[in-house]
């Protein structure tokens, strides 16, 4: 005797209209709970409507579907809310930064620094701050990038052993290594000990010593995605090693290390503690990142926005604006040069 | 060019594990020679033992003597690059390299090893695709990428980029086990032309491709699981596909293994 029964290819489901009906009956039996007890604000609304539906829909399902049907649901629900919730915050912070950037951005802004304006002038920009986080990304790029990426390969391609282990435990601290503490060795170690003062390139330097372990990892995943027939095939031609990671193992991977490398700049450009400490923040333009303190995008916006006047908080958001709209332009040439990636 | 290839004691391992143990034999030049036997029974190993390719695996090492017309290929201060670029090797999948096109995949070996002279790369392409047979089908499109073409036409494109190099021996990791019985046809009767000028060596799960391509056969087994393969017997194909000497070899050929 078979210990399962017949099974029925045809089932019954619920339908959407039926859903649609559990749905306005929860917000209905809400808004009735609503005005005959004390309970009162949106937010509270939207919560016990919400729970109300889940506990109706499920209930539905279960009597017209059976008890599989009804957990799927149940888990589809709540896996749906989660997705949504989870976007929430994300949303909001862009939504509101584009509000308030676009009122307050302007040619001029884009165009003059902060130099002689007074505390309450609506005038004045982050022309100053742009320059200064553009040169301290590329100073910190042009360290980080050859040494995280030729980091990567050893580990990859020569390590063995417990040195490679080692190498890569201190890569993974440093991967959580807190921000202001690279900000604070740079200042302890470069702006005060050898007496060179506040610099963008001590900025740049700071960014730098976050961006490594971001680079290393990244490069690493992706060198570990060639396929060792690749390497094999190289060998087996009488290529020597070096030339086959140069010709072989580099153009596979191209794709997915520009992808990895570009992220890891667009992480380390909107660090403001790192800056603090380095660039230290200065109100008119200095293009010479090697003497002199300097502004930064994410500089700007915290002293901006540290101010009691509106029209400098203006600023700050229109600042913030900028920022994110160089992160963006970076993160989407991520994602368009990834989708190229021979490997993936 | 065909060179005669000689190996003495040739004992192979894993780490700690013994793959390959004592295997001596001859291998003859301008003749293809195959190496048969159960999965595991080392014949892969073995013949990646013959260029040097075994070394590339972490933790693998190879004790013994690989004679190159009397020349020790382990021998002290021979470089490992410059043997493999004398004994070529194809491989069980097709592994053409997915960024280049069918040209650069094919004059890869050159290219990387420092030619730059274009009109003798482009000899050399159309020379090599032309002896492995698929110029007639990739000379319009020798611009486009190398993974771009059917399966039996990669593996044949791998040949040629060996064969581009001018090696005197050629090493084939089960080439045909990935492919359909027409490529596989294809790519025996090239290995029949090749013959004329190379030595070739080639692993094969498949009897009858052994019957059917070699002079000679060796048969590798190993008596159980953890064991190191070993060589068993080695002869003219048509005595160990008829009357072998032993009867494990009898056993295998006859389908009564195990």
């Amino acid at each position: 005797m078979a210990l399962v029964g017949p099974v029925a290819l045809r089932r019954r489901s619920v339908s959407r209209a039926l859903l649609g009906l559990v749905g306005a009956g929860a917000i209905g039996l809400t808004a009735l709970l609503f005005t005959a007890t004390p309970f009162q604000g949106v937010l509270d609304f939207v919560l016990v409507a919400y729970l109300l539906y889940v506990v109706a829909q499920t209930a539905v399902s279960y009597a017209v579907e059976g008890a599989r049907s009804a957990r799927n649901r149940l888990a589809l629900t709540l896996l749906v809310s989660a997705l949504f919730l989870a976007l929430v915050p994300l949303a909001a912070v862009l939504i509101y930064t584009v509000q308030r950037g676009v009122q307050a951005i302007s040619p001029g802004f884009l165009t003059h620094s902060m130099n002689g304006v007074g505390p309450l002038e609506d005038a004045g920009g982050a022309y100053h701050a742009i320059v200064g986080t553009l040169e301290q990304v590329v100073i910190a790029s042009v360290i980080s990038i050859p040494l995280g990426l030729l980091a990567a390969v050893y580990i990859v391609e020569y390590g063995r052993g417990r040195l490679v282990y080692w190498i890569r435990f201190f890569v993974d601290v440093m991967t959580g290594l807190p921000s202001i503490v690279a900000g604070l060795f740079i200042f302890a170690f470069w702006v005060l000990g050898l007496h060179k003062g506040f610099s963008g390139f001590a900025a740049g330097m700071a960014l730098a010593i976050l961006m490594i372990p971001i680079v290393v990892r990244a490069s690493e995943e992706m060198l570990k995605l060639v396929p060792n027939d690749l390497r094999e095939a190289s060998y087996a031609l009488g290529v020597p090693r070096w030339r086959t990671i140069v010709s072989v193992v580099f153009p596979a991977a191209s794709a997915g290390l520009t992808t990895g490398i570009i992220l890891a700049v667009a992480r380390v450009t909107g660090e403001t503690a790192p800056l603090l400490l380095t660039a230290f923040g200065f109100d008119a333009i200095r293009t010479n990142p090697f003497s002199g303190p300097q502004s930064g995008l994410p500089l700007f916006v915290f002293s901006q926005a540290g101010s009691a006047f509106d029209v400098a908080v203006n600023r700050a958001w229109a600042g913030a604006l900028t920022l994110i709209a160089i992160v963006l332009v970076l993160t989407v040439l991520a994602r368009v040069l990834t989708r190229r990636n021979v490997l993936a | 060019m065909a060179k005669r290839i000689d190996v003495e004691d040739l004992n192979a391992w894993y780490g700690s594990f013994h793959a390959v143990a004592d295997v001596s034999m001859t291998i003859e030049p301008k003749q293809v020679t195959a190496l048969i036997g159960p999965s595991g029974c080392g014949k892969s190993t073995f013949l990646r033992a013959l260029n040097r390719m075994h070394e590339v695996v972490r933790g693998a090492r190879v004790s013994g003597q690989v004679l190159l017309d009397g020349q020790d290929i382990y021998g002290e201060g021979v470089d490992a690059v410059a043997v493999r670029r004398s004994i070529g090797m194809v491989f069980q999948r097709p592994n053409p390299f997915p960024t280049m096109s069918v040209r650069d995949n094919v004059a890869a070996g050159l290219k990387l090893n420092g030619v730059r002279k274009k009109s003798e790369l482009d000899d050399v392409v159309e020379r090599s695709l032309t002896m492995a047979g698929l110029w007639d089908e990739v000379s319009h499109r020798l611009d486009r990428p190398g993974g771009g073409l059917s399966g039996g036409q990669q593996q044949r494109l791998c040949i040629a980029r060996a064969l581009a190099v001018e090696p005197e021996v050629l090493l084939m990791d089960e080439p045909c086990s990935s492919l359909d019985p027409i490529s596989t046809l294809r790519i025996e009767d090239l290995i029949g032309e090749l013959k004329d000028r190379y030595t070739i060596v080639i692993v094969t799960h498949n009897m009858q491709e052994a019957a059917r391509v070699s002079e000679t056969t060796a048969f590798f087994n190993i008596a159980g699981a953890g064991e190191p393969g070993r060589l068993i017997e080695m002869g003219p194909t048509t005595k160990i596909f008829t009357k072998p000497d032993d009867t494990r070899t009898e056993d295998y050929i006859t389908g009564r293994f195990g």
